[in-house]
């Protein structure tokens, strides 16, 4: 644009605020919902020095602000990949079924509490816990019968394991052995995020040193191995869940990936030979706007980063890939239907944002695990969008708005002060150490709740237009509290029939390569072959390696 | 002048989300309240010790791992047993209403609070409720 053109829309501008001005607006407040303040019009004065062929280009090019495929998704759709998991491995089984059979294209494996936190589920800290939030998985038998009749080669398999990532890797690479599969025709992701689980999600066992040392393990291996394989799943999901804004999600995200490749060439990788391999998971909360520069925004600095920084040369390296689940806690108990709608505004935003995958919220969520009914609904709701809405016809349809390009610079602003901030800390490790993310998060978490109490913000059913009247009508999923009893059954039967000196035999080889620096993974997969319970891997590294301790604050 | 009411905000279980224990404990501090927070994964063990150890009127439980009704029964037992009984427990979580009116029904609970309760609700039930003698 010309000086003279911008000259005239900034007197245009002036005279149409002096007349605006007069009208009195309503008694809100104009933010995001991350408490960004918002202008009431952006126009191409907000845009600043945009340039196009350097903030944007095209899609499938760098920076890849555009999206990371140059036809996005008129070559294929993004994955409809809903997180499910419950009880035994063989119920989990039959509703991944019905979701193949509904249309779904990918899994997503959510595991029950004592799998996620390494405890077999007859452990007593177990107690209560298995089968609830997700499936029971004490061993290989347990991920054999999970998979069964599901061909490995044919389904990509995401994974919601962090601490004890290597185990359940392992046991999933050997399952597609027992069916025939190689390990270099498995396709998936294991989330093996430990950072964010420091800083956030709060499910670690072993301090970060070892925890980091697994997962360059994790890299070096897949690297020769499994090479379509996804080796980790950078999480911002969790970050915003606890409480951050959305610019504290996307530069402790983008710090946290940052620490994973400093890492990788730390333990002698070549940048290019793993970055290719990490993929990103990100939050799509209900402000709109504000979620899809936040998306465009995280491609961007990527793409620069890893480029101008860690001088990475292959382009697989420069690209952002991203898995979306909706905001969990957007969703109220209130009302719950009303959250069918939150979840299809999020989902579009996911959309606009370029996401390679997506998990849809059922609307039931906040009061317990999904129904199948409930899943139905919000599978349904990503077909509608790509189906119906015709979203899917045009890459980046936002791009150009002098809105969403400002709020995207801004978002890429913000999190460039945070990355300063990091590293004026001494890096990511040392910042948790200093519990700087988790104060962050927490002041954010407080100040929300406050403006939501406040009713300085509103929550539809919540704190305004409230049914005092209302009865909850929807059916919930409920866990047979049998369930329990049947897989410590089923472990402890397990533990009597395998063969019980090659357990210790497999055992005692991952001790001497956990004290030692060689790569522990093919230990972890020769006990996983020998039916070495998960429980038994993570005593037998917990005895090397020690447990994280929290400095609790609030 | 009458003294604080002290709270033990506690987090049982193997899940880690302690957002809403984080928020519950800096508010009910803001409100005036003693608070104690034990940090997570700790078994009721330890929070019973915990609550005896620091002499609290009230135990807060934030459970949203869906053993609720394995966790609320056994942390009322162990205070029973430990002579504490009259530490009143609360709690809050993904608690469907069902297990709700099942765990004060059955004693096991004094009151729980589920998603969009608001501090100001939870300050004012603890205040009405502790009896500072």
């Amino acid at each position: 644009m010309t000086q003279k053109k911008l000259d005239e829309i900034k007197a245009a501008g002036e005279n149409w605020r002096a007349k605006r001005s007069k009208l009195k607006d309503r008694d809100a407040r104009f933010e995001t919902v991350s408490a960004l303040p918002v202008n009431d019009i952006y126009t191409p004065e907000d845009l600043g020095a945009f340039d196009y062929m350097k903030d944007l280009g095209f899609p499938g090019e760098y920076p890849y602000t555009r999206g990371v495929q140059s036809n996005m998704y008129r070559g294929r759709l993004w994955t409809m990949r809903q997180f499910a998991g419950f009880g035994t491995a063989s119920e989990s089984n039959e509703r991944y079924k019905f979701l193949l059979a509904r249309g779904q294209t990918g899994l997503s494996v959510a595991f029950d509490m004592p799998t996620i936190m390494g405890y077999d589920s007859d452990h007593p800290r177990s107690l209560g816990e298995v089968g609830r939030v997700g499936v029971a998985i004490d061993s290989l038998a347990d991920m054999e019968t999970l998979f069964d009749g599901i061909p490995l080669d044919k389904v990509s398999t995401s994974m919601t394991t962090n601490a004890p990532a290597s185990i359940l890797w392992c046991m999933y690479l050997a399952t597609g052995e027992k069916q025939g599969v190689p390990s270099d025709k498995l396709t998936g992701t294991i989330q093996n995020d430990i950072l964010k689980e420091y800083i956030a999600q709060k499910s670690w066992i072993f301090p970060p040193h070892p925890s980091m040392r697994l997962i360059t393990d994790i890299f070096a291996y897949a690297n020769k191995h499994v090479p379509k394989w996804n080796s980790v799943s950078i999480s911002g999901y969790h970050i915003r869940e606890a409480g951050s804004t959305a610019v504290q999600e996307l530069a402790f995200t983008l710090a946290d990936g940052f620490a994973y490749v400093e890492a990788g060439i730390e333990a002698g990788l070549n940048v290019d030979d793993f970055a290719p391999r990490l993929s990103f998971f990100f939050n799509s909360h209900i402000d709109f706007f504000e979620e899809i520069a936040k998306y465009r925004a995280a491609r961007r600095i990527w793409a620069r980063r890893m480029k101008e920084k860690y001088g990475a040369k292959n382009p697989k390296s420069w690209m952002l890939r991203f898995h979306t689940q909706t905001a969990g806690c957007s969703l109220t108990a209130q009302q719950p239907e009303n959250n069918i709608v939150r979840t299809a505004y999020e989902a579009m935003a996911a959309v606009l944002g370029g996401t390679q995958s997506l998990h849809t919220n059922s609307m039931d969520e906040v009061l317990a695990l999904p129904t199948e009914k409930s899943v139905q609904i919000a599978l349904r709701t990503q077909q509608i969008i790509a189906y119906e809405t015709g979203a899917a016809n045009v890459i980046d349809p936002l791009a150009g708005s002098y809105f969403v390009e400002a709020l995207t610079d801004q978002m890429e602003a913000e999190a460039e002060k945070y990355f300063e901030e990091i590293e004026r800390r001494g890096g990511v490790l040392a910042a948790i150490d200093q519990n700087y993310f988790q104060q962050e998060i927490a002041d954010a978490a407080y100040q929300y709740q406050r403006a939501i109490d406040k009713k300085e913000r509103y929550q539809v059913g919540v704190n305004e237009f409230v049914d005092t009247s209302e009865e909850l009508d929807i059916d919930l999923l409920t866990i047979d509290p049998e369930i329990e009893r049947k897989q410590v059954e089923s472990v402890q039967k397990l533990r009597r029939e395998r063969d019980n000196n090659k357990v210790q035999d497999t055992l005692d080889r991952l001790r001497v390569a956990a004290r030692g620096s060689e790569n522990m993974i093919p230990c972890i997969l020769e006990c996983v072959r020998a039916y070495t319970t998960q429980g038994e891997i993570v005593q037998a590294l917990r005895e090397i390696f020690g447990e994280y301790k929290e400095k609790p604050t609030f | 002048m009458a003294r604080k009411i002290r709270v033990l905000v506690a987090k049982p279980g193997l899940d880690g989300h302690d957002r809403g224990a984080r928020v519950i404990a800096r508010g009910l501090r803001d409100a005036g309240m003693e608070v104690v927070y034990t940090g997570l994964h700790q078994t009721p063990e330890q929070i019973v010790e915990a609550a005896i150890q620091e002499d609290v009127d009230v135990v807060g439980l934030s459970i949203l791992s869906g053993a609720h009704m394995t966790l609320f029964p056994r942390i009322y037992d162990l205070l029973k047993e430990n002579g504490a009984e009259d530490i009143m427990v609360m709690g809050g979580g993904t608690i469907p209403e069902a297990d709700v009116k099942a765990l004060i029904e059955g004693g096991w609970a004094a009151q729980i609070f589920t998603p969009g309760a608001t501090l100001e609700s939870i300050v004012d039930w603890i205040n009405t409720n502790v009896n500072l003698n």
